[in-house]
This record gives structure tokens, C-alpha cells and sequence, in this order.
């Protein structure tokens, strides 16, 4: 075995040793206390889960409390028991605060539970292994209660150049582990054999002071005996070589960087303590029930190293080694430099306890109030850590928490050397620990404000993501309903409801009104243009049904250009001229309108579904008609309305039904008659398209009578006041004059049909002679009319009377051309068959009632003229 | 005159090359976002409880930015006024409300029995740390809840009791020693006037 080098660390302090007093006397066995209170957290990390209840019976070794999570340990049952309480109790922690505690009474039997070593630890997986001793309830001893499997796990995954035995024990007073190198030396080397092992170091070393020379002539021996290739390496006394960090560096002049690990630079530590337990755990089976604890200082009678079972009260522990109370200042729990006064003498050991030091007065003074600092530098001699405690000092006291961190402030082991050494007595410690735990606290309440952000900002996110998917739905709802036929007569009242809504929205349903518009006015165009057609061809029934959609697409293109600059008043707003209120009437002829649309579609759609169904074809011709007369009605009543709004004074009369229908009659008349003339003119001999002639000016004598009647009617029932007939006779008078040009029309051509008949000698010269003498007769009777219209009486008797007489003479008039065109249609008839008698007698009758109908038109006439 | 248009064509060279780099710069080392709002609501304590009149934490952080007074953050209390001030160089004042001592952390605590299951304290909490569903009983996941104080209001059963969280032996730290004593020590020989026996 060569001598190994021994390296040195900066600093350090060699306080008065005071460990001999405490190794006079042999370990001692405390009696079972009363109580064993455990804390369920003895370990760095999460507290342990309790598995007993209240009033469980408890063997010794029984396993009452699980790790909880990954950092997180095993507890058992120091001795058999019953479960007397779990709840808060006073624990050793420098707050002097409660924590949960797992009570047990002891039973006295001291019986332990089956107990299951691990003898083939050396065939069993390193995976097992771990898994046993986490079972176990093994952590570090040293002082930080670090999980021991959580360690050995982690330095696994390093390739490992040293395993380092932590031996030193440098802190004062302390004995535990010098007295358990020598009690225990063989166990020890067995427990290392176990950990070398798992850790498979290159090489394992003991780091020993030199002020435990017993201890180490015990292990050389163990480890000659077994030939074992440990190296037992012994350090120079000083305070603090048995920091991890210190001791690495004496064994193996490595630094541990910065806010790394042992293990990062293939170095691991482990205590003797726990080593110990590792060898028991797997050799015997036995859980961490106990552990080497020194009792020392002046206060007690018989300061000794004791093994005691985890949970003891330091009580027990006072009385056992005759603690005198009134002559201790203080209880520290730990030793004089990195201990805590204990605030409470029931606080229990646990499984990092490896001193109570009842110091008196005089041994461990009140410390001395802190005064300035003096810059003398003399803690940057001391600290271990080659820190700048001065710098950090001023940091901690202004708060400078980010230069403190800068400063390396969480290199400092908070071993005390510094304020030991502190002339001015500050206690530098207190406030680094101070600082640290700031720092700490700022870490986690920034991580959970970041956590809270996060959460935050994911229920904004969510919230939103709801919202626009809702919005959503509601457009396309919104779609899906402006698609709808009856969203045409929506559109506006929704304007109307909303005027403060975006204009976005009213652009769009301006622009589609015009769309609507441009669409309207090209059918309109086209329709036109099928009219003329129509006209030019002559095709009464088109003509008439044309003229209907005409009218009904003006109307439409009229409602739309009133919609249209109400939308957009600012667009348009030279066509902005106020919208015409509609009347009930009208109102009801669009509602009309709008349904039997509706229906014409929804049959179209049918029919286009099944195109050959003949009952849907009559259908959609029956709605089209419906249809057809709905629009006329409501472009009717539209255009009405409109000139009622810009000449009130001269308000039009409603035309009644019958009334419109006798227009219809005339035009239908009318260009029937024109067709037939026309025909004629072509082929001015035939008598059959003369008869035709003449009974179609008759009808149209009849058509425009009944007209006549009608606009006679309609001003008088509409405006009683006189002047308000002037129009209506106005047309009247026009109507006549065109009678009387046609009748003159006539009238030539039958004589210029006569003259020719009588030039070529034909046999009809006495047909047209009479012709031409009804032509004239006719001719005669509408310029009579036409004067006595000329004149309107200006100051006469009431206008009524005289309408109506007039009226009576139009209808005698047109009895008598009635009579007239039947004696002619007779006369005819008998010029091509002039046998026949009964003919004759026809005509006779006929003539006779022509006379007497003349004879009633005179006299009407006169009484006329009489007036 | 060519020592002149040396010069001259030197310097635009070096302007040019200069320009080039900064141009380089600016695209290379752009920031995006505004870094001072950020700052600020780094400083922030994230409760989202509102109280400073903005929804939420960051929009206080962008009316920081935009002139809006530091004070006015009762969860971060004057610390937070302190910390605002140093990042803006701006003189720290008191927090709005006079409120002196350091506010004490709270979190929201459901009388399970009493609640009635109405959503309502759910849909109050920023941040989501409220589970339940309709007409059954909610409670709060302590961890998660800022104590921001919503989700009482709304109760319509008054059962949330807002609950200062207590210090554990994990939470515990040290305390900051007092520091140089003001008044005289007694330290010096000439200051005592009565030797005392330690």
C-alpha cells in the first residue's frame, strides 16, 4: 500500500477540537423512550407517504411510510409498537416548526419483523440492488440526508475515477464516526465493497483526520486482513476538510466546478455512516432504524457516543447521559459550527443527527452583537471555498441578489469559517443562508408566475379560439340565411335594425342590390326588345303577357334604385331622393309578388327534377300567370304612388279592375283590327276579311265605350270636385278625335274601294256604296261627338249630368253601329246568296233596328245640344 | 486636389462599409416585440388578479410602457414598485392604497360542503386552477392558484375563504440578522461601566 498524496484547500480554521470527552466512555444503548416520534421527512426531498394508521400494530423494521415520488425516501418502525398518533410535533429544524410525525409507542418486545437480507447482492442487478436499499430507508448520513440510491443512481451514469470514503469528521466535538469506525471497522469495509460495486470506481480512498488514530488502526487492519485494495488516506486535522468539495480536493486536487456534481468529474462520496447501513441493509436485512449520535458538552454528566433508534426524543437522550439542565445554555443539535439550537427538548432524532451538543454558557457563548465590517480580509483567508465573503456580505446586506449570484454564492457551504474568524463578529453565515433562501424563493415565484402566465395565456387562447369559432358559426348562419329567396325582402329591414353596424356589411348589401339592379334592368332591356318583336309580329296573347313582365320588371328595377341610395346614401347620394312610403295596397301587391316568386320557383325546381311531370307545367304556367298579374298590380300601384308624391295636387284615381281590363280590350281590339286592315290591304277584294274588319271596329267600338265609361266614372268617384274631371274628359275628347280620324280613315277607303269597284264594273258596287255610306254615317256621328266634347260647357249645370248624357249617347252610338255592322254583315250575306228569304227577313229586322237605334242617338243628340 | 479626393473617397468607402455593418446589424440582431414590455412583465407577479385595472398582468406591463403609474400592483407589493422603478430609473413610490406591510401569500380555499356547483368561481379564474363541473363540487388546485382574489366575488354561496398560506420547514428560511446596532455596543473598555462576568 503506497502513501497516498495528500493535496491541501484553500482556507479553513482549526477550532478547539473538544472531541476526546465524548470518546471516554464506551457506546452506549439508550433504553426504549416512551415515545419514537418520526418525522416523515427525515431527507432531502419530498416527504415520505405514511402507510400505518392510527392504532396499527408495528413490528420492529416494519416499513410505515413509502417514498412519494423520485427524491423521497422509506421509513420503519425503530422498534415494535403500536401507532400512537400521526400529526404535527416539533422536529429538529433550525425554524423550531412542526411537521407531520408518525408517533409510536413502544411495546417493550423490541420484536422484529422477518427480516430479508440480500446475501447475492453481487449476482443480483446493480438496478436491484438500488431498488433494495432505497427500500431500506438508506440516505446520506453525512449531514444532508440526500436519498442514498438517488446518488448512486445518478453516479452510474458517470465513469467514475474515485470512490471517496468520507471518514473525516472535522467538525468539533463530534465523535459518531470515529466511535463507528471503531465499533464497526469490518462493516464498514464490507459496506464499501458494496458501494465500490455499484459505483465501480478505479479507486476507492478513506479520507481520515489524523486526530482518529484508533479508528484508523482499525480499518488498516480490517483492510489488510480481507487484502482489501481500499486506500486509507489520512488528512491533516482542519476545520472543514470533511466537506465533500474540501475532501475531493485533498484526495484529489479536482475542484468540483460551479453548480456541478461530484460525479461530473468521476468522483463519488459517501459517508461511513451510510455505508454502514448499506452493509446491514443487505447483509442482515435491517432497515435504517438507528444510528451513532454523539452526546457531548458541558452540560452533560456522561457525554458519550450513543446508538440510538431514530425517533428518540432528545430528551431521553439528555436524561440517559445525565444532562445538567440548569447549568445549559443551549441545546445545538449538530455540531458548534453547522449545528441549530434545538428550540424544543421533544424533537426527535433522525437519521442525519449526528450530535447533541448541551453546551453551557461558557462554552458556547451568545454571540457577539455584530459590529462594521473592517475590511480586514480575514474571512477570505478562512473560506474553504476560495469565496469573497466581504463582497458577498455587502451584497446580501443591500439585497444585490444578482451580484451575490454573480459572486458565486452558492459555492458557500455555510461552514461558518468565516464568521469564526469575523473580528467584528457578523455573522456572515446568517445572512448568506439569508440571501440564498431569497434567491430561492425569487426562482420559484418566478417559475410560478411563469407557470401562472402560461395558464393564463392558454385560457386567453382558448377563450378567443371559442369566440372566433362562434362567430364563425354565426356568419356562416348569417350566409345561409342571405342565400334564402326572402332575404331579398330581409336585406333592408336589417338595415334599418342595425344602422350603426360596420359599413362593411352595408357596402356588401349595396353591392348586391346593384348587382340585383344591373340584372333587373337587362331583363328589363330584353323583354323590351321581345315586346317589339312581339309588336312587329303581331302576337296578341305575347304582347299582352310581355307587357306584364315589362311592367313588373320596371317596378322591380323602381323598388331596387329606391333601395339601392337608401343603403348607400353616402355612395349615392344624388340618388338619395326619399323613399316612397308603400301603401297598404301595395304593400300587400309586393307581399303578392314575393309568394307567388316563391312558389314559381319551387316549382321550377320540381319541374327541373322530373322535366316531363305536365301537371307541374301547368302548375308553373298557372303561377307564372298568378305571378305576372301580382307584379302588374304592384307596378301599378308603385308608379301610382310615385307621381302622387310629385304632383299631389292632381292625384290619379285607382283604376279599378274592369277598368284595366277594358284597356286590355281596346289594345286587343285595336291591333286585331290593324292586323285585319292590314291583311285587307294586301287583298282589298276580299269580302270575308272586311266582314272581320268591320266586327273587330266594332268591338273596339265596344272596348273603348266600355273604357270611356270607365274613365268617366273614375274621376267623378275619385275627385267630386269639377275642375279634377278636366283630364279624364281630356282623354275622352282624344279618344274620340282617333275614333273620328279612324271612322274618317274608313271612310276613304271604302270610297276609294267604290270607286274602284265602279271603274272595273264589279257586282258589289252596291255593297260598297253602302259601305261607304255607313263609313260616312259613322265618320259623321264621332265628329258630332267630337264637337259636342269640344265644347265643354265651362259654367254649366253639374258636370255629372253632363258626362252622363254623353255617356248614354256613346252607348246609343254604339247600339246603332252595332245595328249598322249587323245590317251590313245581312247585306253581305245576301250578296252572295241572294235567294235566300230568310236573309232577307234578317235584314229587314236588322235595318229596322238600325233605324230605331239611330233615331234614339238623334234624339239623345238633340237633347245634348239642347242643354 | 488628389489629397482631397483621397480623402473624400476613403471616408464614403468607410461610410459605406460602416452602413453595410450596421445593415448586417439591425437584420442579424433584430429584436422583435417591444423588450421593455417584456422586462416589465417579467417583474410582474403574474397573479392576473386585476387589481391594477388591467385585465391581466402584461397589459399592466404595456401601460407601464406607456406612462402608466408603478404603483399600483398591491400583489407584488413595494418590492415590486421598487423593482419597476430600478428597470424604468424611475423614483420609486408608495403603493396606491397606502398599503405598507408586504403582502402575504394567499390561496383560495372552496368549503367543499357549502359549494353548489354553479361554474361561476371557474369561469372568474385567470388562470384555470379551479376544477369542477356544473352542479358538481369544485375545488382549487392550491398550487396552481395565484391568490388573486377573483373567484371569491362570485360565489354566490360564499363559500371561497381566502387562506394565508403558512410558512413549512421546506418554505422556512433564515432570517436577515439585524445588522450594526445603532445605539453604543458596550464593547469598548472605556464604554463599560460595570465589568460583566461571561
Amino acid at each position: 500500500m503506497s502513501a497516498a498524496t495528500v493535496y491541501n484547500f484553500h482556507g479553513g480554521i482549526h477550532p478547539p477540537e473538544n472531541k476526546a470527552q465524548s470518546l471516554r466512555l464506551p457506546l452506549g444503548h439508550p433504553k426504549l423512550p416512551e415515545e419514537l416520534i418520526l418525522p416523515l421527512g427525515q431527507h432531502i426531498g419530498q416527504a415520505s407517504r405514511p402507510l400505518v394508521a392510527v392504532g396499527d400494530k408495528v413490528l420492529k423494521g416494519q416499513t410505515i411510510a413509502i417514498n412519494n415520488g423520485f427524491l423521497s425516501s422509506f421509513l420503519h418502525a425503530p422498534t415494535s409498537g403500536t401507532v400512537k398518533v400521526i400529526e404535527e410535533r416539533p422536529i429538529a429544524h433550525p425554524s423550531g416548526l412542526a411537521d407531520v410525525c408518525i408517533v409510536i409507542t413502544p411495546d417493550g418486545a423490541d420484536e422484529w419483523q422477518e427480516l430479508e437480507p440480500l446475501r447475492d447482492w453481487q449476482k443480483v442487478s446493480k438496478t436491484d440492488l438500488l431498488a433494495f436499499l432505497a427500500e431500506k430507508g438508506i440516505v446520506g448520513m453525512g449531514g444532508a440526508g440526500f436519498p442514498t440510491q438517488v446518488k448512486l443512481q445518478g453516479a452510474q451514469k458517470h465513469n467514475l475515477s474515485h470512490l471517496i470514503i468520507n471518514a473525516a469528521e472535522c467538525e468539533p466535538y463530534i465523535t459518531a464516526d470515529d466511535m463507528l469506525m471503531r465499533e464497526k471497522s469490518l462493516e464498514l469495509i464490507l459496506g464499501i465493497e458494496i458501494v465500490q460495486h455499484l459505483a465501480n470506481a478505479q479507486q476507492v480512498m478513506i479520507g481520515i483526520e489524523d486526530n482518529k488514530p484508533t479508528a484508523i488502526a482499525a480499518l488498516e487492519k480490517v483492510i489488510r486482513e480481507r487484502q482489501s485494495n481500499i486506500q486509507l488516506v489520512v488528512v491533516p486535522t482542519k476545520y472543514p476538510s470533511g466537506g465533500e468539495k474540501q475532501l475531493i480536493k485533498l484526495l484529489t486536487d479536482q475542484e468540483v466546478p460551479t453548480g456541478k456534481l461530484p460525479a461530473d468529474i468521476g468522483i463519488l462520496c459517501q459517508n461511513v455512516g451510510t455505508c454502514v447501513a448499506i452493509y446491514e441493509a443487505v447483509q442482515f436485512g435491517r432497515p435504517l432504524i438507528s444510528r451513532f449520535t454523539t452526546l457531548t458538552g458541558d452540560g452533560f454528566g456522561a457525554p458519550q457516543n450513543v446508538e440510538v433508534l431514530l425517533g428518540t426524543p432528545v430528551s431521553h437522550l439528555l436524561s440517559y447521559a445525565d444532562a445538567n439542565l440548569s447549568q445549559v445554555e443551549r441545546i445545538v443539535m449538530g455540531g458548534p459550527m453547522m449545528g441549530f439550537t434545538l428550540d424544543s427538548l421533544s424533537a426527535p432524532i433522525v437519521k442525519t443527527s449526528n450530535c447533541i451538543l448541551a453546551a453551557t454558557r461558557k462554552e458556547l457563548p451568545l454571540p457577539e452583537p455584530e459590529q462594521a465590517c473592517i475590511r480586514c480580509g480575514m474571512c477570505e483567508q478562512a473560506c474553504p471555498a476560495s469565496l469573497l465573503p466581504q463582497q458577498l456580505l455587502w451584497f446580501a446586506k443591500s439585497q444585490e441578489h444578482e451580484k451575490a449570484e454573480h459572486y458565486n454564492l452558492f459555492d458557500c457551504i455555510e461552514c461558518g469559517a468565516c464568521s469564526y474568524v469575523c473580528p467584528s463578529s457578523i455573522p456572515l453565515v446568517q445572512y448568506y443562508r439569508h440571501t440564498k433562501a431569497a434567491i430561492r424563493d425569487a426562482r420559484e415565484a418566478a417559475v410560478k408566475s411563469d407557470i401562472a402566465k402560461q395558464r393564463f395565456e392558454a385560457r386567453k387562447a382558448r377563450q378567443e379560439a371559442e369566440a372566433a369559432e362562434k362567430e364563425a358559426k354565426r356568419l356562416e348562419r348569417q350566409k345561409a340565411a342571405a342565400a334564402k329567396p326572402a332575404a331579398k325582402k330581409a336585406a333592408p329591414t336589417k338595415v334599418t335594425e342595425a344602422p350603426a353596424a360596420s359599413s362593411a356589411p352595408v357596402d356588401e348589401e349595396t353591392k348586391k342590390l346593384k348587382v340585383d339592379l344591373a340584372i333587373a334592368k337587362a331583363k328589363l332591356k330584353k323583354l323590351d326588345k321581345a315586346l317589339q318583336e312581339a309588336q312587329e309580329r303581331q302576337a296578341v296573347e305575347e304582347i299582352s303577357a310581355l307587357q306584364l313582365q315589362v311592367d313588373g320588371a320596371t317596378a322591380d328595377i323602381k323598388e331596387m334604385e329606391a333601395k339601392l341610395p337608401a343603403t348607400a346614401p353616402v355612395a349615392k347620394p344624388k340618388d338619395a331622393a326619399p323613399k316612397v312610403a308603400l301603401s297598404d295596397e301595395a304593400k300587400k301587391a309586393k307581399v303578392d309578388v314575393a309568394l307567388a316568386s316563391t312558389k314559381l320557383k319551387k316549382i321550377e325546381k320540381q319541374l327541373a327534377d322530373d322535366p316531363d311531370n305536365a301537371e307541374l307545367r301547368d302548375k308553373q304556367s298557372a303561377l307564372q300567370q298568378e305571378l305576372a298579374t301580382a307584379e302588374a298590380r304592384f307596378a301599378k300601384l308603385q308608379p301610382e304612388q310615385a307621381s302622387s308624391e310629385a304632383k299631389p295636387a292632381a292625384a290619379k284615381p285607382v283604376l279599378s279592375d274592369d277598368h284595366k281590363k277594358a284597356k286590355v280590350d281596346v289594345a286587343l281590339a285595336s291591333t286585331k283590327l290593324k292586323k285585319v286592315e292590314k291583311q285587307l290591304g294586301e287583298d282589298p277584294d276580299n269580302a270575308e276579311l272586311k266582314a272581320k274588319q268591320a266586327e273587330f271596329q266594332a268591338a273596339l267600338a265596344t272596348a273603348q265605350a266600355e273604357l270611356a265609361k270607365f274613365e268617366a266614372h273614375a274621376p267623378v268617384t275619385a275627385k267630386p270636385e269639377a275642375k279634377a274631371t278636366a283630364p279624364a274628359d281630356d282623354e275622352a275628347l282624344r279618344k274620340l278625335k282617333i275614333d273620328t280620324a279612324i271612322a274618317k280613315a274608313a271612310l276613304k277607303k271604302a270610297e276609294k274601294a267604290l270607286a274602284h269597284a265602279q271603274e272595273i264594273g264589279a257586282d258589289n258596287v252596291d255593297t260598297l256604296s253602302q259601305q261607304v255610306d255607313e263609313a260616312r254615317g259613322r265618320a259623321e256621328a264621332l265628329e258630332q261627338a267630337l264637337t259636342k266634347g269640344e265644347v265643354p260647357p265651362p259654367a254649366a249645370a253639374p258636370k255629372a249630368e253632363v258626362n252622363q248624357l254623353a255617356e248614354q249617347i256613346k252607348q246609343q252610338k254604339i247600339a246603332a253601329a252595332l245595328a249598322k255592322a249587323q245590317v251590313n254583315k245581312l247585306k253581305k250575306q245576301l250578296a252572295q246568296q241572294p235567294e235566300a228569304e230568310d236573309l232577307q227577313q234578317q235584314l229587314s229586322v236588322a235595318e229596322a233596328k238600325q233605324q230605331e237605334e239611330e233615331a234614339k242617338l238623334e234624339q239623345l243628340t238633340n237633347s245634348q245640344e239642347n242643354r | 486636389m488628389l489629397t482631397v479626393l483621397s480623402a473624400v473617397a476613403i471616408l464614403v468607402v468607410l461610410a459605406l462599409i460602416f452602413g453595410a455593418i450596421l445593415g448586417y446589424a439591425n437584420v442579424r440582431f433584430h429584436v422583435e416585440g417591444d423588450p421593455i414590455v417584456d422586462q416589465i412583465d417579467a417583474l410582474l407577479p403574474q397573479t392576473q388578479c386585476g387589481q391594477c385595472g388591467h385585465p391581466g398582468c402584461r397589459p399592466y406591463a404595456e401601460a407601464i410602457s406607456n406612462g402608466d403609474a408603478i404603483n399600483k400592483c398591491p400583489p407584488g407589493g413595494q418590492a415590486t414598485v421598487q423593482a419597476l422603478a430600478d428597470l424604468l430609473d424611475v423614483e420609486a413610490i408608495p403603493l396606491d392604497g397606502g398599503e405598507a406591510e408586504e403582502p402575504k401569500k394567499k390561496v383560495a380555499v372552496i368549503r367543499e360542503d357549502e359549494c353548489i356547483g354553479c361554474t361561476k368561481c371557474i369561469q372568474a379564474c385567470p388562470v384555470d386552477a379551479i376544477l369542477g363541473a356544473a352542479k358538481q363540487m369544485h375545488t382549487v388546485i392550491a398550487d396552481e392558484c395565484t391568490g388573486c382574489d377573483l373567484c371569491v366575488e362570485p360565489c354566490p354561496v360564499s363559500c371561497i375563504d381566502m387562506v394565508e398560506v403558512g410558512v413549512t420547514t421546506r418554505t422556512w428560511s433564515w432570517e436577515k440578522p439585524n445588522g450594526v446596532a445603532t445605539q453604543s455596543l458596550d464593547i469598548i473598555a472605556t464604554d463599560r461601566q460595570t465589568e460583566v462576568n461571561a
